[in-house]
Protein backbone atom coordinates (compact mmCIF):
# COMPACT_ATOMS: atom_id res chain seq x y z
CA UNK A 1 0.00 0.00 0.00
CA UNK A 2 3.13 2.19 0.81
CA UNK A 3 4.39 1.68 -2.47
CA UNK A 4 0.84 2.33 -4.50
CA UNK A 5 0.77 5.62 -2.34
CA UNK A 6 4.19 6.60 -3.31
CA UNK A 7 3.79 5.89 -7.01
CA UNK A 8 0.49 7.68 -7.15
CA UNK A 9 2.40 10.81 -5.99
CA UNK A 10 4.87 10.22 -8.48
CA UNK A 11 2.92 9.52 -11.44
CA UNK A 12 1.52 12.63 -13.33
CA UNK A 13 -0.09 10.44 -16.14
CA UNK A 14 -3.94 10.79 -14.92
CA UNK A 15 -4.87 7.36 -16.63
CA UNK A 16 -2.12 5.86 -14.56
CA UNK A 17 -3.02 7.12 -10.98
CA UNK A 18 -6.74 6.27 -11.88
CA UNK A 19 -5.24 2.69 -11.71
CA UNK A 20 -3.61 3.12 -9.00
CA UNK A 21 -6.36 4.66 -6.89
CA UNK A 22 -7.82 1.21 -7.76
CA UNK A 23 -5.02 -1.22 -6.75
CA UNK A 24 -4.66 1.06 -3.98
CA UNK A 25 -7.98 0.16 -2.36
CA UNK A 26 -7.72 -3.57 -3.36
CA UNK A 27 -4.60 -3.38 -1.06
CA UNK A 28 -6.93 -2.16 1.89
CA UNK A 29 -9.85 -4.38 0.80
CA UNK A 30 -7.31 -7.26 1.70
CA UNK A 31 -6.38 -5.11 4.54
CA UNK A 32 -9.72 -5.20 6.13
CA UNK A 33 -9.82 -8.96 5.09
CA UNK A 34 -6.89 -9.49 7.51
CA UNK A 35 -8.39 -7.84 10.22
CA UNK A 36 -11.79 -9.95 10.21
CA UNK A 37 -14.31 -7.01 8.46
CA UNK A 38 -15.36 -9.10 5.53
CA UNK A 39 -18.65 -6.49 5.24
CA UNK A 40 -16.02 -3.86 4.61
CA UNK A 41 -13.89 -5.36 2.48
CA UNK A 42 -16.49 -6.56 0.46
CA UNK A 43 -17.88 -2.64 0.15
CA UNK A 44 -14.17 -1.44 -0.60
CA UNK A 45 -13.49 -3.57 -3.02
CA UNK A 46 -16.63 -3.53 -5.07
CA UNK A 47 -16.70 0.52 -4.30
CA UNK A 48 -13.59 1.68 -4.00
CA UNK A 49 -11.40 -0.62 -6.78
CA UNK A 50 -14.42 -1.25 -8.94
CA UNK A 51 -16.79 1.64 -9.50
CA UNK A 52 -14.97 4.67 -8.45
CA UNK A 53 -11.93 3.57 -10.86
CA UNK A 54 -14.32 2.85 -13.57
CA UNK A 55 -16.03 7.02 -12.61
CA UNK A 56 -12.63 8.23 -12.78
CA UNK A 57 -11.87 6.59 -15.72
CA UNK A 58 -14.96 8.24 -17.42
CA UNK A 59 -14.36 11.64 -16.34
CA UNK A 60 -10.83 11.68 -17.69
CA UNK A 61 -12.39 10.44 -21.06
CA UNK A 62 -14.27 13.83 -20.51
CA UNK A 63 -11.46 16.02 -19.68
CA UNK A 64 -7.24 14.83 -20.42
CA UNK A 65 -5.37 12.30 -19.33
CA UNK A 66 -2.06 14.75 -18.58
CA UNK A 67 -2.27 16.61 -14.78
CA UNK A 68 -0.84 19.70 -15.15
CA UNK A 69 2.51 20.36 -13.33
CA UNK A 70 2.39 22.81 -10.64
CA UNK A 71 5.26 25.99 -10.69
CA UNK A 72 7.97 25.19 -8.28
CA UNK A 73 7.49 28.69 -6.08
CA UNK A 74 3.55 27.86 -5.22
CA UNK A 75 5.16 24.20 -4.24
CA UNK A 76 7.14 25.41 -0.68
CA UNK A 77 3.85 26.52 0.49
CA UNK A 78 1.80 23.57 -0.54
CA UNK A 79 4.64 21.74 1.31
CA UNK A 80 4.66 23.48 4.42
CA UNK A 81 0.80 23.07 4.83
CA UNK A 82 0.80 19.46 3.98
CA UNK A 83 3.46 19.03 7.11
CA UNK A 84 1.29 20.63 9.24
CA UNK A 85 -1.58 18.79 8.57
CA UNK A 86 0.01 15.26 8.26
CA UNK A 87 2.01 16.55 11.97
CA UNK A 88 -1.56 17.29 13.85
CA UNK A 89 -3.21 14.21 11.88
CA UNK A 90 0.16 11.90 13.76
CA UNK A 91 -0.50 13.64 16.88
CA UNK A 92 -3.95 12.64 16.53
CA UNK A 93 -3.77 8.97 15.85
CA UNK A 94 -1.51 9.07 19.37
CA UNK A 95 -4.51 9.34 21.10
CA UNK A 96 -6.47 6.39 19.30
CA UNK A 97 -6.33 2.92 21.46
CA UNK A 98 -4.56 0.06 20.08
CA UNK A 99 -6.41 -2.21 17.71
CA UNK A 100 -8.27 -5.35 19.09
CA UNK A 101 -7.35 -3.40 22.69
CA UNK A 102 -10.72 -4.76 24.65
CA UNK A 103 -11.08 -1.82 26.63
CA UNK A 104 -11.52 0.99 23.76
CA UNK A 105 -14.61 3.14 24.18
CA UNK A 106 -16.42 1.09 21.17
CA UNK A 107 -16.10 -2.26 22.78
CA UNK A 108 -17.74 -1.16 26.32
CA UNK A 109 -20.56 0.91 25.41
CA UNK A 110 -23.31 -1.07 23.33
CA UNK A 111 -21.20 -3.20 21.10
CA UNK A 112 -21.50 -6.18 24.12
CA UNK A 113 -25.46 -5.41 24.07
CA UNK A 114 -25.39 -6.13 20.42
CA UNK A 115 -23.44 -9.04 20.48
CA UNK A 116 -24.67 -10.76 23.02
CA UNK A 117 -28.73 -10.06 22.70
CA UNK A 118 -28.63 -9.15 18.76
CA UNK A 119 -29.49 -13.05 18.25
CA UNK A 120 -32.56 -12.79 20.41
CA UNK A 121 -33.90 -9.45 19.30
CA UNK A 122 -33.10 -9.84 15.82
CA UNK A 123 -32.57 -13.22 14.95
CA UNK A 124 -29.80 -12.54 11.92
CA UNK A 125 -26.79 -14.66 11.68
CA UNK A 126 -24.81 -11.71 10.69
CA UNK A 127 -24.38 -9.25 13.11
CA UNK A 128 -23.12 -6.46 10.85
CA UNK A 129 -26.61 -6.42 9.02
CA UNK A 130 -28.73 -6.57 12.14
CA UNK A 131 -26.64 -3.38 13.35
CA UNK A 132 -27.06 -1.72 9.84
CA UNK A 133 -30.24 -2.57 9.18
CA UNK A 134 -32.15 -2.78 12.57
CA UNK A 135 -30.58 -0.99 15.64
CA UNK A 136 -28.77 1.61 13.45
CA UNK A 137 -31.86 1.67 10.73
CA UNK A 138 -31.70 5.90 11.29
CA UNK A 139 -27.82 5.85 10.04
CA UNK A 140 -28.66 3.99 6.98
CA UNK A 141 -31.43 5.49 6.57
CA UNK A 142 -29.54 9.14 6.35
CA UNK A 143 -26.82 7.11 4.22
CA UNK A 144 -29.24 6.33 1.51
CA UNK A 145 -30.55 9.11 1.52
CA UNK A 146 -26.58 10.85 0.73
CA UNK A 147 -26.73 8.62 -2.41
CA UNK A 148 -29.58 9.38 -3.82
CA UNK A 149 -28.48 13.16 -3.15
CA UNK A 150 -25.27 12.48 -4.84
CA UNK A 151 -27.23 11.01 -8.03
CA UNK A 152 -29.47 14.16 -7.62
CA UNK A 153 -26.52 16.05 -8.12
CA UNK A 154 -24.72 14.57 -11.02
CA UNK A 155 -28.03 14.29 -12.90
CA UNK A 156 -28.79 18.36 -11.88
CA UNK A 157 -25.03 18.90 -13.05
CA UNK A 158 -23.93 16.72 -16.03
CA UNK A 159 -27.02 14.39 -16.47
CA UNK A 160 -29.62 16.42 -18.31
CA UNK A 161 -27.67 16.40 -21.33
CA UNK A 162 -26.26 13.07 -21.13
CA UNK A 163 -29.96 11.85 -20.31
CA UNK A 164 -31.41 13.55 -23.46
CA UNK A 165 -28.55 11.72 -25.98
CA UNK A 166 -29.63 8.41 -24.25
CA UNK A 167 -33.20 9.01 -24.88
CA UNK A 168 -32.56 10.07 -28.24
CA UNK A 169 -30.91 7.14 -29.09
CA UNK A 170 -33.56 5.13 -27.80
CA UNK B 1 -14.67 -0.79 -28.22
CA UNK B 2 -17.81 -2.89 -29.88
CA UNK B 3 -15.37 -4.56 -32.53
CA UNK B 4 -13.86 -6.44 -30.05
CA UNK B 5 -14.73 -9.83 -30.08
CA UNK B 6 -13.54 -11.69 -26.90
CA UNK B 7 -14.31 -8.91 -24.94
CA UNK B 8 -17.91 -9.47 -26.30
CA UNK B 9 -18.34 -12.97 -26.07
CA UNK B 10 -16.64 -12.90 -22.54
CA UNK B 11 -18.66 -10.15 -21.48
CA UNK B 12 -22.05 -12.14 -22.49
CA UNK B 13 -20.83 -14.97 -20.71
CA UNK B 14 -20.10 -13.13 -17.31
CA UNK B 15 -22.42 -10.35 -17.17
CA UNK B 16 -25.60 -13.26 -16.44
CA UNK B 17 -23.44 -14.36 -13.45
CA UNK B 18 -22.36 -10.66 -11.94
CA UNK B 19 -26.40 -10.10 -11.66
CA UNK B 20 -27.07 -12.88 -10.54
CA UNK B 21 -24.05 -13.09 -7.63
CA UNK B 22 -25.57 -9.47 -7.04
CA UNK B 23 -29.14 -10.76 -6.20
CA UNK B 24 -27.32 -13.30 -3.92
CA UNK B 25 -25.54 -10.42 -2.09
CA UNK B 26 -29.28 -8.92 -2.09
CA UNK B 27 -31.21 -12.04 -0.43
CA UNK B 28 -28.14 -13.44 1.20
CA UNK B 29 -26.78 -10.09 3.34
CA UNK B 30 -28.68 -11.58 6.65
CA UNK B 31 -26.66 -14.53 6.50
CA UNK B 32 -23.05 -14.08 5.07
CA UNK B 33 -21.18 -10.46 4.36
CA UNK B 34 -22.94 -8.64 1.54
CA UNK B 35 -26.15 -6.58 1.87
CA UNK B 36 -28.00 -3.56 -0.02
CA UNK B 37 -25.03 -1.51 -0.67
CA UNK B 38 -23.08 -4.53 -1.81
CA UNK B 39 -25.55 -5.93 -3.74
CA UNK B 40 -26.30 -3.05 -4.87
CA UNK B 41 -23.14 -1.67 -6.69
CA UNK B 42 -22.64 -5.26 -8.07
CA UNK B 43 -25.98 -4.97 -10.01
CA UNK B 44 -25.09 -1.92 -10.86
CA UNK B 45 -21.54 -3.61 -12.38
CA UNK B 46 -23.07 -5.90 -14.62
CA UNK B 47 -25.05 -2.62 -16.52
CA UNK B 48 -21.65 -0.67 -16.66
CA UNK B 49 -19.69 -3.43 -17.81
CA UNK B 50 -22.31 -3.73 -20.33
CA UNK B 51 -22.25 0.15 -20.87
CA UNK B 52 -18.24 0.33 -21.72
CA UNK B 53 -18.47 -2.83 -24.24
CA UNK B 54 -21.63 -2.06 -26.24
CA UNK B 55 -22.00 1.92 -25.80
CA UNK B 56 -24.43 3.66 -23.15
CA UNK B 57 -27.36 3.72 -25.53
CA UNK B 58 -27.45 0.01 -25.86
CA UNK B 59 -27.95 0.33 -21.85
CA UNK B 60 -30.76 3.30 -22.25
CA UNK B 61 -32.31 1.22 -24.18
CA UNK B 62 -32.39 -1.41 -21.24
CA UNK B 63 -33.03 0.99 -18.84
CA UNK B 64 -34.43 4.51 -20.03
CA UNK B 65 -32.86 7.59 -18.12
CA UNK B 66 -37.16 7.32 -16.36
CA UNK B 67 -36.85 4.43 -14.91
CA UNK B 68 -33.69 4.86 -13.47
CA UNK B 69 -34.99 8.12 -11.76
CA UNK B 70 -38.02 6.06 -10.81
CA UNK B 71 -35.83 3.55 -9.06
CA UNK B 72 -33.84 6.16 -7.26
CA UNK B 73 -36.59 7.35 -5.81
CA UNK B 74 -38.47 4.02 -5.01
CA UNK B 75 -35.55 2.58 -2.76
CA UNK B 76 -35.65 5.87 -0.70
CA UNK B 77 -39.45 5.52 -0.25
CA UNK B 78 -39.90 2.01 0.52
CA UNK B 79 -37.16 2.09 3.61
CA UNK B 80 -38.68 5.19 4.62
CA UNK B 81 -42.16 3.74 4.39
CA UNK B 82 -41.13 0.40 6.71
CA UNK B 83 -40.05 2.97 8.93
CA UNK B 84 -43.61 4.93 8.57
CA UNK B 85 -45.18 1.44 8.68
CA UNK B 86 -43.73 0.98 12.02
CA UNK B 87 -45.26 4.15 13.67
CA UNK B 88 -48.74 3.37 11.82
CA UNK B 89 -48.58 -0.37 13.47
CA UNK B 90 -47.81 0.89 16.85
CA UNK B 91 -44.62 1.18 17.31
CA UNK B 92 -41.59 3.54 16.81
CA UNK B 93 -40.44 5.45 13.36
CA UNK B 94 -38.39 2.07 12.00
CA UNK B 95 -39.04 -0.60 14.56
CA UNK B 96 -39.76 -3.94 12.68
CA UNK B 97 -41.23 -5.76 15.71
CA UNK B 98 -44.20 -4.63 14.75
CA UNK B 99 -44.87 -6.01 11.29
CA UNK B 100 -45.57 -9.38 12.28
CA UNK B 101 -47.26 -11.04 14.72
CA UNK B 102 -43.72 -12.05 16.39
CA UNK B 103 -41.06 -9.59 17.17
CA UNK B 104 -38.35 -11.86 15.22
CA UNK B 105 -40.54 -12.18 12.13
CA UNK B 106 -41.08 -8.61 12.18
CA UNK B 107 -37.50 -7.88 12.35
CA UNK B 108 -36.95 -10.10 9.07
CA UNK B 109 -39.18 -8.54 6.84
CA UNK B 110 -38.24 -5.22 8.19
CA UNK B 111 -34.46 -5.70 7.53
CA UNK B 112 -35.02 -7.14 4.49
CA UNK B 113 -37.15 -4.51 2.78
CA UNK B 114 -34.92 -1.86 4.37
CA UNK B 115 -31.90 -3.97 2.26
CA UNK B 116 -34.03 -3.93 -0.56
CA UNK B 117 -34.67 -0.45 -0.74
CA UNK B 118 -30.88 0.21 -0.21
CA UNK B 119 -29.95 -2.03 -2.91
CA UNK B 120 -32.45 -0.34 -5.08
CA UNK B 121 -31.57 3.10 -4.65
CA UNK B 122 -27.79 2.57 -4.52
CA UNK B 123 -27.77 0.53 -7.81
CA UNK B 124 -30.31 2.96 -9.60
CA UNK B 125 -27.86 5.87 -8.53
CA UNK B 126 -24.84 3.77 -9.60
CA UNK B 127 -26.17 3.42 -13.06
CA UNK B 128 -27.29 7.32 -13.03
CA UNK B 129 -24.09 8.09 -12.62
CA UNK B 130 -21.86 6.09 -14.77
CA UNK B 131 -24.76 6.83 -17.61
CA UNK B 132 -24.15 10.50 -16.86
CA UNK B 133 -20.63 10.66 -16.85
CA UNK B 134 -20.26 8.01 -19.92
CA UNK B 135 -23.26 9.64 -21.85
CA UNK B 136 -21.54 13.47 -21.96
CA UNK B 137 -18.98 11.75 -24.40
CA UNK B 138 -19.88 8.68 -26.24
CA UNK B 139 -17.41 9.12 -29.27
CA UNK B 140 -14.28 9.67 -26.55
CA UNK B 141 -15.05 6.77 -24.78
CA UNK B 142 -15.78 4.36 -27.84
CA UNK B 143 -12.21 5.20 -29.31
CA UNK B 144 -10.78 3.67 -26.02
Amino acid sequence: MIVTALMLSRVRNLFASAILCGIYSLLGATAYVVMDAVDVAFTEAAVGAGLSTVLMLGTLALTTEKEIVTPKEKKLSATFLVIITGSILIYGTLDLPFYGDPTAPVHTYVASHYITNSAQEIGLPNMVTSVLASYRGYDTLGEVFVILTAAVGVISIIGRRGAAAGDREA
Amino acid sequence: MHRKTVLRVVSKFIIPFVLLFGLYVQWHGDFGPGGGFQAGVIFAAGFILYGLIYGVGLVRQVLPARVTRGLLVIGVLLYSFVGIFGILFGGNFLDYNVLAAKPLVGQHIGVLLVELGVGITVAASMITIFCAFAGRSPSRLDKN
